[in-house]
């Protein structure tokens, strides 16, 4: 059915050699080729802009309005003031520091297990084909499914992890309460990082490492030496999405604690104001600050190491 | 002793894959067990349940609840799947085979749009949405997961097409294909499992959304089943909603599993291939 | 069947390439005619805009008679064999070969039997039902060519197409390919990297380069009349031996001693805007060991003594190195010929004289030898132009003629 529609539209591609009207062919060939890319290229553009571009724009606007649905008679601009709101406010930067503290641990944790998984899955000698089918499970799971896993697991009365500690109920504090949260997390994403991981270690040179045995290196010199050398631009892009991702976190928080005991994230948090406090001016701030530090980060990861950007080559066409 | 080392080297490897399946299956089998207890045996805490039951299934399929939530579940996922599998192969397409302005730009956009903060759209699109009045419908929740699904869509086939080897449609032509005979009988076959790995990822993503899912709906609706989930309550107030929960919560993670099982390696070279230069 | 004009055919790029420059060349019906020249010259530009793959920026190209400029490829009737092959993976050997004959909409039975004629031809009836994934490179290269004569085309294409084989195989289907197009007596025009293609396979080559045709005509008469210097150093292998000249009192001083020069070529010399300078070319097999040489050859000849580099039997004749000192030739054309052959395959212009010199010869390593060279095969070029000064009414004439 889309190769369809994907075929109508190429059609037009044919460097048209019929109809001799034509002056010069070649830059009509060119323009046509360029109409073509353009048209094909307009939809998914059209709508990827008009879902994000238009309301992050709306939403700076609605950041700089009082609005709060309960009461919509006193809407009015009153500048930057939800702003000083949201950034005075103690909720905000705890959420914050929440958010952070998960991206940060999560991040470098599934960093390590991702690799340790990516070798696993790359170099085993036994069942690889089971290794990563299973390994694709968490990938796939719906979070929220995982996440009512491992609720019950924790709870006390029904789960089998609830005992493992011996205070009682881990999901009602707030230390053990983030810990479960980034287990989760943890085990939810490691899979995808071990892919992007996997897909750099399969471009280091078999024979790189075999050079690099015959000269005497240890396991764990060819694995910094040779192996993290060549992966180093899979590692980055892998670190820049897994961040920019844990930095969205909500759903585990969501079903695990519903954002009690000061375990929001700026997401539940902007949530909470929108859906529940149904403040359409200060969600929409929060909104506005969370796309700027997650800009931040992006231009942080770019700049700072150089993050080539997949797919940023527009290398040979044919 | 070559054969000594081999066979403990499996040994370690068949070891450590033991470790990642059973990291991978528990919290899946868990739930899955959690369905299938008895009311009464559900919170002994143990892992295989003592007493099997089909209650639990029984239960969300009659509620009307459930029902309603799955078909929403797949039909916004289906119809945004289709979509947005069109509208990134068109894209896709232009990007790996013709040479226009805006080339880069477009390739710069998805990879933002890819990064994108979800809940900063949230708010705005509430209220957008409120004001077109789809809100709380199907095509409220379609329009941001095509959004958000198509720099998937555009990666993963860009590698794809980017790979064909497009040699065959000079000699097609050469062969006296017209343009649309070539694509049909030529470029098609080799594109399909392309389009059909990139269908499955983008179906994956759409399935699993619970952010706008949760912020854009408010009734039975456009209702999706993990938003569904959490507001299960069972048939009373009184009643524990865990076994149902897990019941449902297995139905909507069989498709998953069904895929992983059996297009595990497209998959694989799906995600891989859009996010690594190729 | 039908033969092929290009008339004052050219081709630029949108992005301002000129690949192809103000070609004239016609093929006559049947002929069999090569395209060779560096990489980059604009062969395969050719080939495509012949095919129809490509517009034509200016001039005009007609297939039997027929302006075909703006005609579609699947208009002109022509079959194209690819480098690549260009195989549909997901057909059986049977379906590709059909394919072409599927799209004019011929009945089964006339594609089956078609197919296993051709099938038979190329020894591929075994391999029918296989998908080209199995096929070993010479039979999908079979398939190939398969595709391109089942439905006896007016014209075939071929682009490099035995340049994915390794050695053993190009010299097997190279054969396989004459065979074909001498019984077939269809069209062709190939194009080709190889010296050997080159010289064995057409009726007549092609020579470009920077997208310009340098020569056209026989192997034999591109090889002994080269129209310049580019042609010259691009056929024949090893290549010719390029040595600098610097015309003297009527001679020519060269590193291999005073060469002499006939009335011609002096006349020629005298004029106010020629040369002072001058390469002078001679192919290996115009030296011989001194020793070999009888009276009345000697005299066409003369003759030189240098130090032997390396001694290269190949049975039949040997290959010696000499060292020669002296000025190294140097001209554009050279250095492009040098970069396109990798260096080591074109000694032409370094200080290492190549020759062809007779089995008998008991030449050795790190002795001094006298050598004999045959002043009538000599070809002289202005370096400025690339002009070969020794060709007459399209035929060289040696050094000394008058
Ligand atoms: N689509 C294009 N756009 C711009 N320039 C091109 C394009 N295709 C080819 N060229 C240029 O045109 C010139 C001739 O290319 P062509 O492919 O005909 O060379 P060729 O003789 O076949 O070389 P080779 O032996 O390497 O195949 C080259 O300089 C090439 O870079
Ligand atoms: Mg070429």
């Amino acid at each position: 059915m889309s190769a369809d529609t994907v075929e109508k539209s190429t059609t037009p591609t044919v460097p048209t050699q019929r109809g001799g009207r034509r002056k010069p062919p070649l830059s009509e060939n060119k323009k046509a080729e360029r109409k073509l890319g353009l048209l094909l290229c307009a939809p998914a553009a059209l709508v990827m802009i008009l879902v994000t571009a238009y309301p992050i724009i709306y939403s700076v606007w609605l950041s700089l309005q009082r609005f709060d649905l309960r009461f919509p008679d006193q809407r009015e601009f009153i500048g930057l003031d939800n702003y000083v709101t949201v950034l005075t406010n103690e909720f905000w930067w705890t959420a914050f520091g929440v958010t952070m503290l998960i991206t940060v641990v999560t991040v470098a944790v599934e960093l390590v297990l991702g690799m340790g998984l990516a070798i696993i899955m790359h170099r085993t000698l036994v069942g690889r084909g089971l290794v990563r089918t299973s390994a694709l499970i968490p990938y796939g799971i719906v979070t929220v499914v995982a996440a009512f896993s491992w609720r019950y697991a924790w709870t006390p009365g029904t789960g089998y992890l609830a005992n493992l500690f011996s205070d009682g109920a881990p999901l009602t504090e707030r230390a053990s309460s983030l810990a479960i949260i980034m287990l989760a997390e943890i085990w939810k994403t490691t899979p995808f990082m071990a892919l992007l991981l996997m897909a750099g270690l399969a471009l280091v040179p078999e024979d790189l490492l075999k050079a690099a045995s015959t000269d005497g290196a240890t396991a764990w010199q060819k694995f910094t030496k040779v192996m993290l050398p060549v992966m180093k631009p899979a590692i980055l892009v892998a670190l820049l999405f897994r961040t920019l991702d844990a930095f969205r976190v909500f759903d585990n928080i969501f079903v695990l604690t519903a954002g009690g005991n000061e375990t929001s994230s700026v997401s539940m948090l902007a949530y909470n104001n929108l859906i529940r406090g149904l403040n359409l001016g200060i969600g929409s701030t929060m909104s506005v600050l969370i796309f700027i530090t997650v800009a931040i980060i992006a231009f942080i990861f770019v700049k700072l190491f150089g993050t080539a950007a997949p797919g940023s080559d527009d290398s040979e066409r044919r | 002793m070559a054969v000594e080392t081999t066979t403990r080297a499996k040994l370690r490897w068949g070891l450590l894959d033991v470790l990642v399946v059973v990291f991978a299956l528990i919290p899946v089998l868990w739930i899955a067990s959690l369905s299938f207890k008895t009311p009464a045996t559900l919170t002994d805490g143990n892992f295989i349940p003592r007493e099997w039951t089909l209650d639990n299934y029984k239960t969300i399929f009659d509620t009307d609840q459930f029902v309603r939530a799955l078909i929403n579940s797949i039909g916004i996922a289906l119809i945004a799947t289709l979509i947005a599998v069109v509208l990134g192969a068109m894209a896709a397409y232009a990007i790996s085979r013709l040479d226009f302005p805006g080339k880069k730009l477009l390739v710069g956009v998805s990879l933002l749009i890819a990064m994108f903060p979800q809940v900063s759209l949230v708010s705005p699109l509430f209220e957008i949405e409120r004001q077109l009045k789809i809100f709380d419908t199907w095509p409220g929740l379609i329009l941001p997961y095509i959004t958000f699904a198509l720099p998937l869509a555009i990666y993963t086939l860009s590698a794809f097409f980017k790979q064909i080897p497009w040699d065959l449609e000079k000699a097609a032509k050469m062969d006296g294909a017209t343009q649309g005979q070539a694509f049909r009988r030529v470029i098609a076959p080799l594109a399909a499992p392309g389009l059909f790995t990139t269908a499955i990822l983008v179906f994956i993503f759409c399935w699993n959304d619970f952010l706008f899912a949760i912020t854009l709906t408010s009734t039975e609706r456009a209702r999706t089943v993990p938003v569904a989930l959490s507001f299960f309550t069972g048939e009373s107030q009184f009643e524990d909603p865990t076994g149902a929960i897990c019941a449902a919560a297995v139905v909507i993670t069989v498709p998953i599993i069904l895929f992983v099982l059996f297009f595990q390696r497209r998959i694989v070279s799906g995600l891989t291939s859009g996010a690594v230069k190729g | 069947m039908a033969d092929i004009v290009l008339d004052k055919v050219s081709k630029s790029f949108p992005d301002g390439t000129v690949a192809v420059q103000d070609v004239d060349l016609e093929i006559a019906d049947g002929e069999f005619v090569i395209l060779v020249g560096p990489s980059g010259c604009g062969k395969s530009t050719t080939l495509n805009m012949i095919a129809g793959l490509e517009d034509i920026s200016s001039g005009e190209l007609r297939i039997a008679g027929q302006r075909v400029n703006d005609k579609a490829p699947r208009d002109r009737d022509i079959a194209m064999v690819f480098q690549s092959y260009a195989l549909y993976p997901n057909m059986t050997v049977r379906e590709n070969m059909a394919f072409p004959l599927r799209l004019a909409k011929l009945d089964k039975e006339t594609i089956n039997r078609k197919v296993d004629e051709a099938a038979k031809v190329l020894e591929l009836t075994s391999l029918l039902d296989r998908k080209p994934a199995n096929l070993s490179g010479g039979q999908r290269q079979r398939v190939a060519m398969g595709r391109a004569i089942v439905r006896q085309p007016k014209a075939f294409l071929m682009d490099e197409p035995l340049s994915n084989l390794d050695a053993k195989l190009r010299v097997q289907m190279r054969t396989v390919v004459s065979r074909l197009q001498k019984q077939l007596g269809t069209t062709t025009v190939y194009v080709t990297h190889d010296q050997t293609e080159a010289m064995t396979l057409g009726d007549r080559v092609v020579i470009m380069r920077g997208g310009a045709v340098q020569q056209v005509g026989p192997p034999q008469e591109l090889y002994d009349h080269p129209r310049n210097l580019f042609v010259a150093g691009f056929i024949g292998s090893p290549s010719m031996n390029f040595l600098h000249a610097a015309v003297q009192d009527g001679g020519l001083h060269t590193a291999l001693g005073e060469v002499p020069l006939g009335d011609r070529v002096r006349r020629e010399l005298e004029s106010a805007d020629a040369p002072r300078e001058l390469i002078l070319g001679i192919r290996p097999e115009h030296f011989e060991d001194a020793e070999l040489v009888d009276d009345d050859t000697r005299r066409r000849g003369m003759e030189f003594e240098a130090p032997v580099d390396i001694v290269e039997s190949m049975g039949s004749d040997k290959y010696v190195y000499f060292t020669v000192e002296g000025e190294k030739a140097s001209a554009a054309e050279l250095e492009e010929l040098a970069a396109d052959a990798g260096a080591a395959d074109f000694a032409g212009a370094g200080g290492n004289l190549v020759t062809r010199l007779s089995a008998e010869s008991t030449v050795a390593e790190g002795q001094t030898r006298r050598v004999w060279f045959n002043l009538e095969k000599i070809h002289l070029f202005d370096p400025g132009t690339g002009r070969n000064l020794t060709l007459h009414e399209g035929r060289a004439a040696g050094a000394l003629a008058d």
